[in-house]
């Protein structure tokens, strides 16, 4: 268990320390423009209902690159992804459970 | 009570347990005795930050429900109502606050080389994106209320700052005012969450000035650092969801 926790191995109590190599972080934030750019440039043409789509696996993967690195769930234990997850899941349900109801109105 | 356990002499020793050979002391300060040693105090705060930010999802997800429902129901009404956002001011904001984020990373960074010159500037420069973002948020809000774009008796009652579309359809004015309704609302707690931000950090400084912060224990840093990435997070979602509606209509008002 204690293999994972990089860092913790200094057998000093763990004190867990993780530095991230700063190129990584400059790499990170390099995509995260290029994706605010690609989602102004893509919402500008008119791609129909698929409009959305582009803006919104563009967010998701700006998000998870925000969690993963600069949040550094990526190195976090499990329980960290559980709760991370749960969230996710918690939300999942509000709209689910939601717009069931409000598309399936016009069903009759 | 809490730091003067110094007091019981049985629990030095028994620190030693842990095998910190050669550590004289007995524990860390920044230690609260009910923990048994730094790490687990640490993966405390990083679960209790995320139970909060869990929450802080289900918060937020309130008004993105209620923007989901409301745009299913009138889209149209949501896409010109969109169309008359300032897109440009809202990309700069979202570099702003990515930029800000970068700055927040580095400065936890600075927490975990213990590197206090670090910490400082990246601090103040996360807490001068922060202000920026804040600003631009107050022109284009005042632009807003003086172009009578703010729901209200007086919504879109200037034909100068109406698209074509209310005019030939008066009737989708009331969807509109729920899309303005809901931008006020989303970006408004949104910058209630910034300035919290600003003001954590204005106190995380402090601290760090005083050196508090260091490899083996910076929680209060890094724990700042997790919520800062949050409300980015939520600005990553609002901006094409709100400005970038009706974009490629061209025909734009803002």
């Amino acid at each position: 268990m204690s293999q994972h926790e990089h860092g913790s191995g200094q057998a000093h109590g763990g004190h867990h320390v993780h530095v991230v190599p700063l190129s990584l972080y400059f790499g990170i934030i390099t995509v995260l423009f290029v994706l605010t750019a690609a989602t102004v440039i893509t919402a500008k043409m008119d791609l129909g209902a698929y409009n959305t789509v582009v803006a919104l696996v563009i967010a998701i993967t700006k998000a998870t690159l925000v969690v993963l690195y600069f949040m550094h769930v990526r190195w976090s234990k499990k329980l960290v992804w559980i709760m991370v997850g749960s969230s996710l899941v918690w939300f999942s349900i509000l709209i689910a459970f939601t717009m069931q109801d409000y598309l399936s109105r016009g069903w009759g | 009570m809490s730091t003067s356990t110094h007091a019981a002499p049985v629990a030095v020793p028994q620190q030693a347990g842990h095998g910190a050979p050669g550590h004289g002391h007995g524990h860390h300060p920044g230690l609260a005795h009910h923990f048994d040693d730094l790490e687990q105090q640490r993966d405390s705060a990083v679960y209790g930050m995320w139970a909060f930010l869990a929450q802080e999802v289900m918060f937020f997800g309130g008004l993105f429900i209620a923007y989901i429902v409301y745009r299913n129901l009138y889209p149209e009404a949501f896409a010109h109502a969109s169309n008359l956002l300032n897109v440009p001011l809202g990309a700069t904001n979202t570099a702003v606050l990515l930029a800000s984020s970068l700055t927040m990373a580095l400065a936890v960074r600075g927490g975990a080389t213990g590197s206090k010159p670090t910490q400082l500037i990246m601090l103040l420069a996360t807490i001068a994106f922060g202000l920026t973002f804040l600003v631009v948020k107050y022109f284009e809000y005042a632009e807003k209320f003086e172009h009578h774009l703010v729901p209200g008796p007086t919504f879109m009652s200037d034909p100068a700052h109406v698209s074509p579309f209310f005019t030939a359809h008066p009737e989708e004015i009331p969807h509109a005012r729920i899309f303005f309704f809901l931008y006020f609302a989303m970006t408004g707690v949104h910058a209630a969450h910034m300035l919290v931000g600003a003001g954590l950090m204005a106190w995380i400084f402090l601290r760090a000035k005083k050196g508090e912060f260091v490899p083996e224990h910076h929680d209060a840093l890094e724990m700042s650092g997790l919520y800062w990435h949050f409300v980015d997070i939520v600005w990553i979602f609002l901006f094409p969801m709100i400005y970038l509606l009706g974009y490629h209509f061209g025909d734009h008002h803002g």
